[in-house]
């Protein structure tokens, strides 16, 4: 029995840590099914209402709309600006690299606050209102170090060769670029542009500071907290991590495939 | 350049030298997006922090006065609030240590044909809102939740004792909620490492703690060093924890800010404090990474 336990100790220990990492989650998902009074705290009994009405509490879909619009707006603009300083860093030696990996390194490095608190300092001393461009606009800003760090490594992993066999085999820089280069490197790309949606969509610090009146979901759900989150933020979320969960498995499904062959 | 250019005109050079403008062309939307919306800000952030309210005292008014003493002010007003957000993020860092790592070590090595399953599974928070886990934590932990109830029922806690509202939910929070980002790096330079090394250690005779000790260990220290700066430098600027788990005896530098900024409408004391923030980051960031002895961090 003490041998089997200081052998397992260790898995025991990990399977804990993911208890603890999944339980707030159970408890998101459960609630979500809660008859729930104003407050949504205590469990008062089955229904499933809330996944019924989704839109009912007011503001609810609306900020949810905006959380998609900025994700994909800076998704698209944050994967396309960082791929390309992405390719530059892992295939061209230029001048200059050092600064540019320190201006890449920094944001990460910044705490959210700050970027928020200088953003709008900068945007209320230049008069420009706060609103959903401002959100977009600060978000592909913080998505661009993501997805340069994600799609470098990967870049980076790429054997040269393959590269130069296309171009022995007479296809033009771009022939090669199209065809062999850009299908290689698309599952970081693919990954990159998957993370900066998850960032951007989850961000609540720098949003609340550049959104001026405009919501978005985790605007909704922090302004909810006050006076009681609805369940139907819970069926948000639940759909949400469902979603997620499931493009994950696909992507593995896929990758396994791919490697098959 | 010019000189190679002369000196051999023909085909090696040419496309080096095309595809250097190219890297050009690829590197400068992107950069010369962070530098109007991330550089700029900080250089404006800076000229603010250093203002004083207007003569005319109208709300949000600022003139530019160069009153360095605003650090010093914002500092000694709010030195409470800085060092619990250092400490905080501090322990917050060393309970997510303690617990990725072993979660870590279980996932590259003794994990089978669940290591894709348990990945996923600490990548799951990155798919549930940030906001209503830390509600979900509210809840668990609160005057109505299990935990307290549990324990009132077994009479270790007094009928009026709490869990939120104190220290203790806050780091708790910090730590749940930076928790990936410890575990992933670690768990990255873990899988690395090539198990021949291990077998080689016992080969030559080093028991299971020697050979994690002298080989396991260091090789994961790039891991260590990356999982620590992602949840240190996250945690040291959050007030979210803080406000949701706390109470205000718990706030943090981010609440600060964040209430000078929108409460009390007073943007130098605000620029001051996030300057602060950032430097004091910066200079542990710095030291800690010539300590640790790695240089590649992006």
């Amino acid at each position: 029995m003490t041998r089997w336990l200081s052998k397992n100790l260790i898995r025991i220990y990990a399977g804990l840590a993911i208890v603890y990492i999944l339980l707030p989650i159970f408890y998101t998902i459960a609630f979500s099914f809660n008859d729930a009074d104003k407050r949504n705290i205590v469990w008062r009994g089955f229904t499933t209402d809330a996944w019924l009405n989704p839109c009912e509490p007011i503001g609810i879909c609306e900020a949810l709309g905006n959380s998609f619009k900025v994700g994909l707006t800076a998704t698209f603009f944050a994967t396309i600006l960082g791929t390309m300083i992405a390719f530059a860093l892992g295939r061209y030696n230029f001048k200059g690299r050092s600064t540019t990996n320190l201006l890449i390194f920094l944001p990460m490095a910044t705490p959210e606050v700050v970027l928020g608190a200088s953003l709008l300092s900068m945007f209320i001393n230049m008069g420009v209102g706060a609103g959903l461009m401002t959100v977009i606009i600060a978000h592909i800003m913080f998505c661009i170090s993501f997805v340069v760090v994600t799609v470098k490594a990967r870049v980076a992993s790429l054997d040269p060769k393959l590269e130069e066999a296309a171009r022995d085999l007479y296809a033009n820089e771009w022939e090669t670029f199209r065809r062999v280069t850009l299908p290689l490197v698309a599952p970081g790309i693919a990954a990159a542009a998957l993370l900066s949606f998850s960032l951007s969509f989850d961000d609540f610090i720098i949003t609340n500071f550049n959104s001026g009146s405009v919501n978005t979901f985790p605007e909704y759900v922090w302004t909810a907290s006050l006076r009681g989150v609805p369940p139907q933020a819970n069926v948000i979320g639940t759909v949400m991590f469902i979603v997620a969960l499931a493009a994950v498995f696909a992507g593995q499904v896929v990758g396994k495939r791919k490697g098959k062959k | 350049m010019a000189i190679a250019h002369v000196s051999a005109p023909d085909a090696p050079i040419a496309p080096e030298k095309k595809s250097k403008k190219f890297a050009y062309i690829l590197l400068a939307p992107g950069l010369l997006w962070l530098l109007i919306f991330f550089a700029f800000p900080l250089i404006n952030l800076a000229e603010t922090s250093t203002k004083t309210p207007a003569p005319t005292f109208e709300t949000g008014e600022f003139v530019q006065t160069f009153r360095f003493m605003n650090f010093l002010d914002a500092f000694v007003d709010n030195q409470e609030q800085f060092y619990r957000s250092f400490i905080y993020a501090l322990l917050a860092t060393l309970l997510a240590l303690a617990i990725a790592y072993p979660l870590a070590y279980a996932m590259a090595f003794r994990a089978g044909a669940w290591k894709n399953f348990l990945l996923i599974m600490v990548i799951a928070p990155f798919f549930t809102s940030f906001l209503l886990r830390t509600l979900a934590w509210k809840q668990i932990l609160g005057a109505e939740g299990p935990v307290v109830s549990t324990l009132q029922f077994i009479g270790l806690m007094s009928p009026d004792g709490t869990i939120t509202a104190t220290a203790f939910s806050v780091i708790m929070g910090l730590t749940y909620n930076f928790l990936p980002f410890m575990t992933l790096p670690i768990y990255a330079s873990l899988d690395r490492i090539d198990y021949r090394l291990l077998e080689a250690s016992g080969d030559l005779y080093a028991n299971g703690a020697t050979t994690f000790r002298r080989v396991t260990l260091p090789l994961s220290m790039p891991g260590v060093v990356a999982g620590t700066l992602l949840t240190f430098i996250p945690a040291s600027g959050d007030y979210i924890n803080a406000q949701l788990l706390g109470n205000p005896d718990n706030y943090m530098i981010g609440n600060v800010i964040n209430s000078r900024f929108f409460r009390v409408v007073d943007y130098p004391t605000a620029a001051s404090l996030s300057f602060l923030l950032m430097a004091t980051i910066l200079i542990v960031v710095v030291i800690y990474i010539r300590r640790a002895g790695t240089d590649e961090l992006v």
